[in-house]
């Protein structure tokens, strides 16, 4: 008993991450991407809270472009949960027309960026809670537990502050506001082993399904609606896919898998041979694209 | 089908297995140019955590960017950002993640340059173990020693030498004796006792995490070999139960519940607790969490208390085992590594954050700065970036708290620019001052209070301060016998004096200075403590020391009078004709000529002897003791 494993400990960290910023910050708020590791966070911040109820709302940053499946599990999972769901769209970028297609990275920025910086503008948010973790990428192995961003919400990589212990600064100046990072410590690894532990329900995209897909620069890219423009010639095959991410569907590469339950995701990814990032196309840009998108306020 | 079960269940045992692993968390220091980048990469590669896409990108930043010729950069696969890529070197602390058969890690990969030991301290605190690389070719360094006392003051226990660049040192036996003999004669001195020392190549891949051949003389484990299997006991389970209070859970007017990850210790339903600062007793009634109520929760768990009494608790608090209380105080030493831009400087006021709690702190003393380098003492008036002091501090609450050595929770704090809200300052702590700490202390009979009243008297502390030829001692030794006479019972402590015998082996350098008013102060201490009204005519020249003295009293029983005269006029009188030698040369370091005097901002009591004779700023003395309650009006006889 008195051994904890190290998931245990993992969750105890992150409830202890979330307690931290409730009890200090004035109006948080939950990023909530829809994937699984905002599943897995959802889960800990409920926890974190209990028997009290969740106190901050969720945000959802609505491209337009998302899945069809990750919508209606969105809308599910807060119905199912009661929780206080915000959903933000940028209506400028609807307006113009802003799609991934024609539009690419300058998409990701009006739709995503530019987007997220609205709404925490417009709802005075100055805490904000994300899913990402240190073992994505090269530039988040050095992201704090509790990050600062200006009142541009511009990252700069030489205000951050030196974390210590378990002493988090939560302290900012009129107008800045705080990413929260409760699964920093966490691993792709962990997050499937927790799902699993836990029982937590995640979007059916993550299992291998029959899915009309094309595949594009060795991308496989899944047809997800009408939206999508086809390349003459070009004819959507039903494959067995899945998906290690999720994003907006244009963006997002499907790989075929056969894994059809948690357990064989797991053993998928225990022989898998690249890293969960490779199916998301903007990362691939120049070596340090990551930490540029991150400066202009990239979640 | 059955097949698929067969796997199935593997997998679930699978699962169970890495559910039982558990957490080794280390940090890699060493100098510019040892490896250290590329050994974690080599850890990484040779434990499989690397994707195809990340060695393709590996491949090709390697041939772009890489220092090996055609062969692959390890180092670049952790040297994130691009600043630091151009640069060649790692200049903040990364967090990496590997995991083995028998165990999950947490790197912390911290940089070896000078002016970055508060990334270094940063990455410490939260490892369990160090691996401290040196060059076999250069040995240890400076830099060798810096790291390591850095290891040791964080409270890390468990050091792993790896001597690394073995192939370039001709894989020499003798070279590595060398180095690990060198290396343990200094950390013997700095309390590292459990030293593993290992010879190894980082860009060959030897004794990383394959034996060496061209080794065949060490028989010790490879580095991986020894990650896997060092014991690492589960932080402060033994230890006294400590939870601090992270939030009041109050969902509804039934349920008030006490939030926060235990710090050390375990807890059981019904167990006798005790809240801090207020002193107010409870027993546990719940240990609540979202899976379930429990019996018994462990150090490193995130619960919420309820309580069977409904007593006052709120964020900041720190519930502790009703039978083993923590230090308690407005007053406590502590070390300070300093991570402002701007200087730290004492008397200004930071926001102080230790557990839950946050409140407001000033440095009342800097008693010395330590050289991390020769680990000296140095006088200092500020600490600037990266630099390490003892220091007293002075809270505006009431702190409850542990050594650090004991809890690294409850006795590690940071400092908080007010202003800018940066991160400025992490410091450990290290004992209450005054009578808060006496809660410990065995209850002596004859106490300070006892030996006063015998002699019908308020114990105190006389500073007198002021420049040589001021008239210190003249008014000292008047205010002494005006004292006397109407029975009180004093001792004078006075300068020239006290360095005749006490301090006859110091000098005048500002480190000697500052040693000479520290002795001073515990003397003064000492015999305040006996009942005595004690009088200290010292030149006492920094502002720091004595406040330092101050420090070690409560208010009011320290009386600081600075007795003010203009250099021109004590260079005039100038009794010992010291004045005339310092001018002359003769003397170095005299106070006012070639070395500073640091006049009191707010002394109790202002004495200007150029408008006063000695007779007079004597009664002006005994009027304030009067008037404070020192001494009692009759004892006194007053013109």
């Amino acid at each position: 008993m008195s051994k904890l494993s190290h998931l245990a400990r993992l969750e105890a960290e992150s409830i202890h991450i979330f307690r931290e910023v409730v009890a200090e910050c004035e109006r948080p708020v939950m990023l909530y991407s829809i994937g699984k590791d905002s599943s897995v966070m959802l889960h800990l911040a409920i926890k974190a809270f209990f028997p009290g109820r969740l106190p901050f709302p969720l945000l959802h940053i609505d491209t337009t472009w998302k899945f069809r499946e990750m919508i209606a599990f969105r809308d599910e999972t807060a119905r199912r949960m009661g929780l206080d769901l915000i959903v933000h769209i940028n209506r400028e970028g609807v307006e113009q027309g802003i799609n991934p297609f024609t539009h690419g990275a300058v998409h990701t920025d009006i739709m995503k960026t530019q987007a997220l910086k609205q709404a925490l503008d417009l709802h005075g948010f100055d805490a904000a809670f994300g899913g990402a973790r240190r073992d994505e990428e090269k530039s988040r192995a050095k992201e704090r537990v509790v990050s600062i961003r200006s009142a541009q919400h511009r990252w700069d990589p030489k205000r951050q502050r030196p974390e210590l212990w378990r002493l988090y600064n939560t302290r900012i100046a009129k107008g800045e506001s705080l990413r929260v990072f409760p699964l920093s410590n966490w691993t792709e690894l962990d997050i499937w082993q927790y799902i699993h532990q836990e029982h937590i329900p995640i979007v059916p995209l993550y299992f291998a399904a029959m899915r009309p897909v094309v595949e594009r620069d060795g991308t496989l890219i899944m047809v997800d609606d009408e939206r999508m423009p086809l390349h003459p010639g070009e004819r959507p095959q039903l494959r067995r896919v899945r998906f290690r991410t999720l994003g907006c569907y244009p963006l997002t590469g499907a790989i075929p898998s056969e894994a059809a339950t948690l357990s064989q995701i797991i053993e998928e990814m225990l022989s898998a041979r690249t890293s969960e990032r490779q199916g998301r196309v903007i990362d691939r840009d120049a070596g340090a694209s990551m930490e540029q998108k991150k400066q202009e306020g990239y979640f | 089908m059955n097949a698929e079960l067969n796997s199935r269940g593997a997998l679930e045992l699978w699962l169970e297995g890495q559910a039982r692993k558990d957490l080794l968390r280390f940090i890699t220091c060493g100098s510019v140019d040892d490896g250290k980048s590329t050994l974690i990469g080599r850890l990484l590669f040779e434990s499989r955590m690397l994707f195809d896409d990340q060695l393709a990108a590996l491949e090709s930043d390697s041939k772009k960017l890489g220092t090996q010729g055609d062969a692959l950069d390890f180092a670049l696969l952790v040297d994130g950002l691009a600043a630091e890529r151009e640069q060649g070197i790692t200049i903040d602390v990364a967090y990496r993640f590997f995991t083995t058969e028998h165990r999950k890690f947490i790197v912390a990969d911290t940089p070896g340059h000078e002016q970055y030991t508060r990334n270094m301290v940063t990455g410490a605190s939260t490892a369990d173990l160090a691996i401290i690389l040196v060059d076999a070719q250069k040995g240890v360094l400076t830099q060798t020693r810096r790291h390591s006392y850095l290891v040791s003051l964080l409270g890390i226990r468990r050091v792993v030498l790896a001597v690394n660049k073995m192939d370039l040192a001709g894989y020499s036996a003798e070279i590595f004796a060398d180095v690990e003999r060198a290396y343990r004669q200094f950390a013997v001195q700095i309390g590292l006792q459990d030293v593993v020392a290992i010879p190894l190549s980082a860009l060959r891949g030897e004794n990383v995490v394959e034996a060496a051949a061209s080794m065949p003389w060490y028989h010790g484990p490879t580095l991986l070999a020894h990650l896997e299997q060092v014991p690492v006991g589960q932080p402060g389970t033994e230890e006294a139960f400590r939870l601090p209070v992270q939030r009041v859970n109050r969902p509804n007017p039934e349920f008030r519940g006490f939030s926060g990850l235990i710090a050390s210790g375990s807890v059981r339903v019904g167990e006798r607790l005790r809240v801090l600062p207020s002193g107010l007793a409870s027993r546990v009634q719940r240990i609540v969490t979202a899976d379930g109520d429990l019996a018994l929760a462990v150090a490193g768990q995130s619960v919420t208390l309820t309580l069977e009494d409904e007593i006052d608790v709120s964020r900041g608090d720190l519930i502790t085992a009703g039978d083993a209380p923590p230090l308690l105080g407005d007053r406590c030493t502590a070390t300070l590594v300093w991570m402002g831009e701007e200087p730290m400087l004492p008397g200004r006021r930071y926001l102080l954050k230790c557990g839950t709690r946050t409140l407001s702190a000033a440095v009342s003393a800097l008693q010395y700065r330590i050289d991390v380098n020769t680990l000296e003492h140095q006088a200092a008036d500020r600490l600037a970036l990266n630099e390490i002091g003892a220091v007293v501090l002075s809270l505006d609450q009431q702190l409850a708290f542990d050594p650090y050595t004991r809890n690294r929770d409850t006795g590690g704090f940071i400092l908080i620019d007010r202003i800018s809200n940066q991160t400025v300052g992490a410091g450990l702590l290290q004992a209450a001052l005054h009578h808060e700490a006496e809660l410990h202390w065995q209850t002596l009979d004859v106490d300070r209070k006892a030996r006063a009243a015998q002699k019908h008297q308020k114990p105190c502390v006389l500073w007198f301060t002021g420049l040589s030829g001021a008239g210190k001692s003249t008014i000292a030794n008047l205010v002494e016998k005006k004292l006397y006479g109407s029975g009180c019972h004093t001792y004078l402590l006075d300068g020239d004096n006290v360095r005749h015998g006490l301090n006859s082996d110091l000098g005048y350098a500002d480190e000697d200075r500052v040693e000479n008013i520290r002795r001073v102060s515990e003397v003064a201490k000492l015999m305040f403590d006996a009942g005595l009204i004690v009088l200290v005519s010292f030149i006492s020249p920094f502002r720091a020391e004595r406040e330092l003295a101050r420090s070690l009293f409560a208010a009011g029983e320290f009386i600081e009078i600075f007795v003010d005269t203009t250099l021109e006029e004590a260079e005039r009188r100038d009794p010992k004709g010291l004045y005339r030698k310092a001018r002359a040369g003769q003397l170095r370091n005299f106070t006012g000529i070639d070395s500073p005097y640091e006049a009191p901002q707010s002394p109790e009591l202002h004495i200007d002897t150029s408008g006063a004779s000695a007779e007079q700023s004597a009664d002006t003395i005994i009027l304030h003791l009067r008037r404070a309650g020192i001494i009692e009006r009759d004892w006194v006889f007053l013109p």
